[in-house]
């Protein structure tokens, strides 16, 4: 009888416990929605209902304010700079990483423990100026308001982390692998090319995906360099958007959702993967 | 012969690292450098003319800059606060999640969503929520009548750094629970179970055994919570560009001013070596913290 008591009032505070739990996470999720639920429904009214219409959902949505968004508020210049950046940005961070992670991995040379330990103390030691002689540097290259200019410093900007990681997963290939490419005459190209880069695939992918956000969200590089519209990717081209249109709350929201589509799109298909990746970092580390 | 073909295996190896070495010792390494000589002289960043002043910039900073030093202590308000709230809610939710709730995979998706977005989007957003005459908390305050506490929450000096600073939170705080989540999911099952049989009340589980198998992820994520927070900057530039006065002006957003908007370059290299010592300093008190504790 006092044992039966005991399981029914363990199951109760369990239940209470899950209970509560669930309030509370539900809540938290709602908070977390919320805010672009809001931004969404803003980018659907007028100029004039935006600020008394307090509906989630407007009666009359305007659909047109997207269009103008990406015409006339100059969102669709900016969106394929973005496109173009990141692609470039990841490609190069993908490329030049891997090769040299490679090397690092696989290859004697001299200097080369030096140069791996520079590459790891950058990544290590925060250094929030360097962006001035930054900034100086490419003025004194005329790179400055450039394409260029913008995309070099971020290729460098995610090579450390590349190398590291993909450095750690090149020491753990197989030395036979190689070994056998060599006899069936690859040279070391060849052998990164064929043997190591289909290997690494999944923690490129990885890469990929952390680069991508990264270039896709950056701002301060692209305010300092960039000055041309033409040039300007989204996360810039918001700022000069609100900064001119204070209060067109509806065309900057619409810029907003234009902007965070791809990202949270992404996001949504890759989840997994990007979760599981924060996860692995973290517990590694 | 022998040693031709030994040069030839250096050289092709440079190759592959050639790139990379470039890019780093153009874009990494000479920015360090120029910035440390900068810091002793006065430039405006056009003119040829440059003229050494020795340590004066950096005097200047550390005693006679009052706006800097308010700057420093805004982020160490921000940090303190995002330490406490942000990765307290974080370890909450963390645990609640824990216990194979139903719908923990989705509550982690959601809850990822905010860092994923960036500072300029999230700040951007709710500044529209903020906003004083029509923004969305005032109309909920003015609902639930409240109306008397609305305000234009990001322009009042007494609620624009908290304000920020809860943006900051809400940004954030998915971050913090995955990775504690992760932490709390390393934690051996069995090690629970052996603890329930012996007797042991949750309590004395969470405090004998959760607590000290998660402190070193306690430690990693406070350290980057300190890094990333005192280093914050989009989401200001985004909301309140430092304002009103100056009472929400970071590190970060005062040397870009210093730089762009006064054109005092040496200077803005002195501040930032000042606030890289002050990061420095920070980063081995906590490591010194951490190892104390984990003895």
């Amino acid at each position: 009888m006092l044992k039966n008591l005991y399981i029914y009032r363990y199951r109760t505070i369990n239940f209470l416990k899950t209970f509560f739990s669930q309030i509370i996470l539900i809540l938290v999720s709602i908070s977390c929605i919320f805010p672009l639920v809001w931004m969404f429904s803003a980018a659907l009214k007028t100029q004039q209902t935006v600020f008394t219409d307090m509906s989630l959902f407007p009666k009359h949505p305007v659909w047109n304010n997207f269009v103008v968004a990406w015409t006339k508020a100059n969102f669709g210049v900016y969106f394929f700079n973005s496109l173009f950046y990141t692609v470039v940005v990841v490609f190069g961070v993908i490329f030049i990483g891997s090769l040299a992670a490679f090397a690092f991995s696989r290859f004697k040379f001299p200097l080369r423990n030096f140069f791996y330990i520079l590459f790891m103390a950058t990544m290590m030691i925060p250094i929030p100026g360097s962006f001035i002689s930054l900034y100086i540097l490419l003025t004194k290259l005329n790179l400055i308001n450039t394409r260029i200019g913008y995309i070099l410093p971020q290729i460098n900007g995610g090579l450390a982390m590349t190398i590291f990681m993909l450095k750690t997963f090149f020491d753990k290939m197989p030395k036979d692998l190689e070994n056998a490419a060599k006899i069936d005459g690859c040279n070391k190209f060849r052998i990164y090319l064929h043997v190591a880069l289909p290997l690494a695939k999944q923690a490129i992918a990885v890469m990929v995906i952390f680069t991508a956000l990264g270039v896709w969200n950056e701002y301060l590089l692209a305010m300092l360099v960039l000055s041309s519209k033409t040039l300007m990717p989204l996360q810039r081209g918001l700022m000069v958007f609100q900064g001119s249109h204070m209060t067109e709350y509806p065309l900057l929201m619409a810029g907003i959702t234009i902007t965070i589509f791809p990202i949270v799109t992404i996001y949504l298909l890759m989840q997994k993967y990007i979760i599981k990746g924060v996860m692995a970092g973290a517990v590694k580390e | 012969m022998k040693k031709s073909i030994k040069y030839k295996d250096i050289f092709s190896s440079y190759l592959f690292v050639l790139p990379a070495i470039i890019l780093f010792l153009v874009f990494s390494l000479y920015p360090i450098f120029k910035v440390v000589e900068l810091s002793f002289f006065e430039w405006d960043g056009i003119s040829k003319f440059t003229k050494f002043v020795g340590f004066k910039n950096f005097i200047d900073v550390l005693f006679s800059n009052k706006i800097w030093w308010k700057s420093v202590l805004n982020a160490f308000y921000i940090t303190l606060i995002a330490l406490t709230i942000q990765n307290g809610v974080a370890l909450f939710l963390a645990f609640c999640c824990d216990k194979d709730i139903r719908g923990a995979k989705a509550y982690r998706v959601i809850f990822y969503l905010p860092p994923v977005l960036s500072g300029i989007v999230v700040g951007l957003i709710w500044n529209w929520i903020y906003d004083g005459s029509y923004g969305f908390l005032n109309h909920m305050l003015t609902v639930l009548g409240l109306g008397q506490y609305s305000r234009a929450w990001l322009a009042d000096p007494k609620t624009a750094l908290m304000a920020v600073a809860l943006i900051h939170i809400w940004k954030g705080f998915g971050w913090g629970f995955i990775i504690l989540l992760a932490g709390l999911q390393g934690i051996s099952r069995d090690y629970y179970e052996s603890a329930k049989i012996d007797g042991a009340s949750s309590f004395q589980i969470f405090k004998n055994i959760t607590i000290p198998l998660m402190i070193p992820i306690f430690f990693l994520v406070s350290i980057l919570t300190i890094l990333g927070t005192m280093q914050i900057y989009d989401l200001i530039i985004s909301t309140t560009q430092g304002g009103p006065g100056y009472h929400t002006e970071v590190p970060i957003t005062r040397i870009l001013t210093t730089m762009t908007g006064t054109s005092r370059f040496g200077y803005a290299c002195a501040m930032s070596l000042v606030f890289g010592a002050i990061l420095l300093i920070l980063s081995i008190f906590q490591l010194k913290v951490s190892k104390k504790i984990e003895r």
